[in-house]
């Protein structure tokens, strides 16, 4: 109850938050663009959209992400602020063709 | 086939680690098992529920909602496994004494089954909603190789079972004057690692600040995605790019529960010897 409570009370602090938006697309087991630019140091927001019509997991160890996005649906995911390199991602449903990289500089 | 068997592997890895380890830790409470089967049970109905709503879960809270529902689930099972550690240190003299009769008459071994059955529901319902997902997607897409991708989830599975099997076994095999140590550590270490992990979740939702993002990283000598890897993260909370914060939660939540097993623990023994 209380972790609740305490999350409960700290969400209108995510609502307040600026941050740059880059968006990623995930069509036919790939993500489009495959390399995505981002100022190093600042925390970017990616909004994933899901354009398949089966679930996929965007997993990235180095950007010590992981989140489910549903099929035919979008997910936010924060990332950052970074240092300057390259990190990849991958979607680990089909991690054979989903496969990108954020360039931090 | 083997990219599947690989994938169902590391999420059921994480719940057998636990239900082993737990129920290695409780195999002398009368019920206990019935109870953790019906946790197996709950958690698996629930996963598949959690699964089938993972869209609508994941656009509340303004696209936040998985990570909420994963640290609020996480958060109830770290109170349950603490609630669970303290317990059984108070209980330890009288468990070790009849550790080896089935079955001991503890008064409240009830309550205490209750918390074995709500961690166990939500281990399962963590890692097998993922573990629904992506079998759906495979059976859900075109093609070829579906059935030796589904054969592929049911090797994982096996496995994942036959390692918190060997856990399990690999506990009672140690003499009794340790058993209650090691069982009590492990469960302590687990609940820092889920900690860890809420925290994780919570930094994803810009929910918290990471501190140091990474704090370090150790990709290069033990990688997160190796078996090693993958049990490390599991039993200790090992990861290869941890934020500073997950460190923060993790000291925390070995601190708080560390202290309380030492407290009920000593005052235990207090009242044993004024006796």
């Amino acid at each position: 109850m209380k972790t609740i409570l305490w999350i409960a009370l700290l969400l209108p602090f995510a609502c307040y938050a600026e941050d740059e938006v880059y968006s990623l697309i995930i069509k036919d087991h790939r993500f489009q663009p495959a390399e995505i630019n981002v100022p190093a140091g600042k925390k970017v927001k990616l909004l994933v959209e899901n354009q398949d019509a089966t679930p996929e997991e965007f997993e990235s160890h180095s950007l010590n992400r992981e989140k489910i996005i549903a099929a035919k649906s979008k997910a936010t995911i924060y990332v950052g602020p970074l240092a300057p390199g390259r990190y990849t991602f991958e979607g680990e449903f089909n991690s054979k063709t989903a496969q990108g990289v954020i360039i931090a500089q | 086939m083997l990219a599947t068997a690989i994938i169902i592997f590391r999420e059921v890895l994480e719940a057998a680690l636990i239900i082993g380890i737990l129920a290695a830790a409780t195999r002398t409470i009368s019920g206990s098992r019935r109870w953790m089967v019906a946790g197996v049970v709950v958690g698996l109905v629930g996963s598949a529920i959690v699964a089938a709503s993972t869209d609508v879960i994941g656009e509340l809270a303004n696209g936040i909602g998985q990570e909420l529902f994963n640290a609020i689930v996480l958060g109830i099972a770290i109170v349950m496994l603490a609630w669970h550690n303290i317990w059984m240190s108070a209980h330890g003299a009288a468990l070790a004494a009849d550790a080896k009769a089935m079955g001991s008459n503890i008064k409240d071994g009830r309550s205490e089954c209750s918390a074995l059955f709500v961690i166990v529901g939500l281990a399962v319902l963590r890692e097998g909603s993922e573990s629904v997902l992506f079998l759906y997607g495979i059976a859900a897409s075109e093609g070829s190789g579906q059935s030796a991708m589904l054969l592929g989830g049911i090797v994982g599975v096996v496995a994942g079972i036959v390692v918190g099997y060997g856990i399990y076994a690999g506990l009672l095999r140690l003499p009794v004057r340790w058993f209650f140590n090691a069982t009590g550590m492990l469960v302590l270490l687990l609940a820092a690692s889920m900690a860890s992990q809420a925290a994780h979740y919570l930094i994803q939702a810009d929910l918290l600040p990471s501190l140091a993002a990474p704090l370090w990283d150790s990709s290069a000598i033990l990688s997160e995605q190796s078996v090693t890897g993958k049990l490390l993260h599991t039993l200790i909370g090992y990861e290869s790019h941890p934020a500073g914060m997950q460190l923060v939660f993790y000291v925390a939540a070995l601190l708080m529960i560390g202290i309380g097993m030492r407290l009920v623990g000593t005052r235990q023994g207090d009242a044993s010897n004024k006796k």
